[in-house]
């Protein structure tokens, strides 16, 4: 149906032009026929199929809310197949070409897209942090809506910051790394939109089933079979349009940043399916029930989470210290040889860290002491990856005297230093005697999210953006000083108040009497702990702050008009 | 099944575990070997010389 329509606009506006033109011919650049290529007649099928699958879903979904996102699958198939329509029917009969002039005609749309909506979702994200942490502090917040109930809450902000905030933010960069890197434009023609696009969908379905109450409750991977399946779908694309940039390359070497992308798109699309193999109970029941049972779960569970942590917030960032901080820094990274073997043992360790989150549980005793023993030798590929990030400086240190941006991005490198020290001190088993289940498991958490992913995501797009919206700088330096100290102070006030809360909830929570009494009722834990979470969520207002600032300063960035670029020019500072 | 499972573990625990190490040790030579010094070097450079 889609061919037939096309092939009578194409008449319609005369374009049909000689017959199919030969070989020869196609390459050169005036072939005046145009047709719907493959992708576009597959793609608009595919989701004309899925929105009629959709509606009939939706008519007979068991519960409202699934319904509501059946509706949500059916609009956003309807939109998609519009777009692709509308989209050929204004685009020149060629495809864009891959290089102009001999130089490559790199693809940016998707990578703007993506930034803007890492800085929304980032927003949207550390907001909600901030009233999770506020129910903490004073559960009245909770407003007695089952909507805002800290249970829901809760994965709404940590899938908000790590998939759609991190996930945005890997995406980005990826894509921009890799065209400059290989010097190739991006691979696939609505394939790269695909990705985005369907990434920020599948987002949108995630956050709104918490809040409507539909999770398969595990961790970090709370979507349900449906949503799962979609990013299976995008997941792949994404992969192979990756996978294809690299293989159009006219780079001999493959730059060591794509190896971490790599090893972070290919990792997590095996654990993604190794935990969410799920049996539905109907096609119109978002329920679903897991293959796996017990402790092989709860193995499988955290196999996938600490490589959630190991593939997606290590790997994938690692890939954007080894690209942004030597070109911010305008130097080599420090050892080329050392980011090969960093690699490498980082991959190779990673895998097997997950059993340290089932310490004392009914894993057996020799696959929580591997857990333990693989985190430990983690430090070693950790801090060499550090020292080759930070080493990368050597010679330059008086750049971060002028340059926040950069002092931003050394300073996430020293948090991952910090927190990869301390992960394994806490995998531990004495230590996580004490340390788990308590507070400072989320100081830890925080430190690594808010002081390592977090700052090298927004060295990175600090740097993007003039470069994506062809900008000779940002619109104030001067605020991202400020975006710099004041979410610095953020952090160091919430994970040594989380430090102090934690080890106090552990010692209370192990302290006997001398007649073998425990010491503290449940509830007086939670007494003591209420001023540390007054402290907490101010340093989450804090961060937060400053990431207004940073969002304000980019929004500044790509409105101003060109002639009014240059950085500091005291005219162009209404705002402060 | 017990036998299954010490059978595998078994294999895991010796031959899996020379085959992982061999390879790092592979990565290792490749990293660390002086011929292809100027290579990486010159890689090192590729971010920093775009267009």
């Amino acid at each position: 149906m889609v061919r037939a329509r096309v092939a009578k606009a194409g008449s319609e506006r005369g374009v049909r032009l000689p017959s199919r033109p030969g070989l020869s011919d196609m390459a050169q650049t005036i072939t005046s026929q145009k047709n719907m290529t493959f992708g576009e007649v597959g793609a608009a099928a595919a989701f004309a199929a899925l929105a009629v699958l959709s509606i009939v879903v939706a008519a007979k979904a068991y519960t409202p809310e699934y319904a509501f996102h059946a509706y949500l699958f059916a609009a956003g198939s309807l939109w998609a197949v519009f777009k692709i329509l509308d989209r050929y029917y204004d685009r020149p009969a060629d495809l864009p070409p891959l290089e102009i002039a001999g130089k490559p005609n790199y693809s940016m749309g998707p990578v703007r897209f993506a930034t803007v909506a890492a800085m929304v979702w980032g927003i949207a994200g550390f907001a909600v942090g901030l009233l999770a942490a506020l129910q903490l502090a004073f559960p009245v917040l909770n407003l007695d809506l089952p909507w805002l109930s800290f249970g829901r809450i809760r994965p709404l902000h940590t899938s908000a910051v790590i998939f759609a905030f991190g996930g945005n933010v890997l995406i980005a960069t990826s894509f921009y790394v890799v065209q400059r890197t290989c010097r190739a434009r991006l691979a696939g023609d609505i394939a790269p939109w695909f990705v985005v696009l369907g990434y920020n969908f599948f987002i949108v379905i995630a956050g709104t089933g918490y809040l409507l109450g539909i999770t398969q409750s595990k961790e970090y991977a709370e979507p349900e079979w449906y949503a799962d399946l979609w990013l299976t779908v995008v997941w792949v694309a994404y992969f192979l349009v990756f996978l294809g940039t690299v293989m159009r390359r006219k780079e001999p070497h493959i730059y060591v940043a794509n190896w971490f992308y790599l090893a972070f798109i290919l990792t997590i699309a095996v654990l993604h399916l190794g935990n969410n193999a799920a049996v539905p109970v109907s096609l119109f029941s978002p329920k679903s029930y897991i293959v796996w049972a017990g402790v092989q779960d709860a193995l499988v569970q955290w196999w996938y989470g600490h490589n959630a942590v190991g593939f997606f917030l290590t790997a994938g960032f690692l890939a954007l210290m080894y690209y942004f901080i030597p070109k911010r820094a305008d130097r080599p990274v420090y050892s080329y040889r050392l980011s090969i073997i960093h690699f490498w043992a980082l991959i190779f360790l990673y895998i097997w860290a997950g059993p340290h989150h089932l310490h004392y549980t009914a894993l057996p005793d020799w696959a929580q002491t591997l857990g333990m023993t693989f985190s430990v030798m983690l430090w070693m590929p950790s801090w060499g990856g550090m020292i080759n990030g930070l080493m990368t400086l050597s010679g330059a240190w008086d750049k971060l005297r002028t340059d926040p941006v950069l002092r931003m991005m050394v300073v996430s490198v020293a948090f991952y230093g910090m927190a990869t020290f301390e992960g394994p001190l806490m995998s531990v088993k004495a230590v996580n005697s004490l340390s788990h289940y308590t507070d400072w498991t989320i100081g830890h958490v925080h430190s690594g999210a808010l002081g390592w992913v977090a700052y090298i995501s927004f060295g990175a797009i600090y740097c993007l953006v003039p470069w994506l919206w062809n900008r000779k700088g940002l619109y104030s330096t001067k605020l991202v000083n400020w975006h710099f100290w004041i979410s610095t102070i953020g952090i160091v006030l919430y994970i040594s108040a989380m430090w102090v809360s934690g080890i106090l909830q552990g010692l209370m929570w192990r302290a006997y009497t001398s007649l073998g009494f425990l010491e503290y009722s449940f509830i007086e834990t939670v007494e003591a702990m209420h001023p540390f979470y007054v402290i907490r969520a101010m340093g989450g207002a804090l961060f937060l702050v400053g990431a207004l600032m940073m969002a304000w300063n980019l929004w500044k960035t790509i409105t101003a008009t060109e002639a009014a670029a240059p950085e500091g020019q005291p005219a162009l500072v209404p705002a402060e | 099944m017990i036998d299954t499972y010490k059978a595998l573990a078994g294999f895991a625990q010796t031959w899996g575990l020379l085959y992982f190490v061999g390879l790092f040790l592979i990565v290792v030579a490749y990293a660390l070997s002086p011929s292809r010094k100027a290579r990486f070097e010159e890689a090192a450079h590729t971010p920093l010389r775009e267009d």
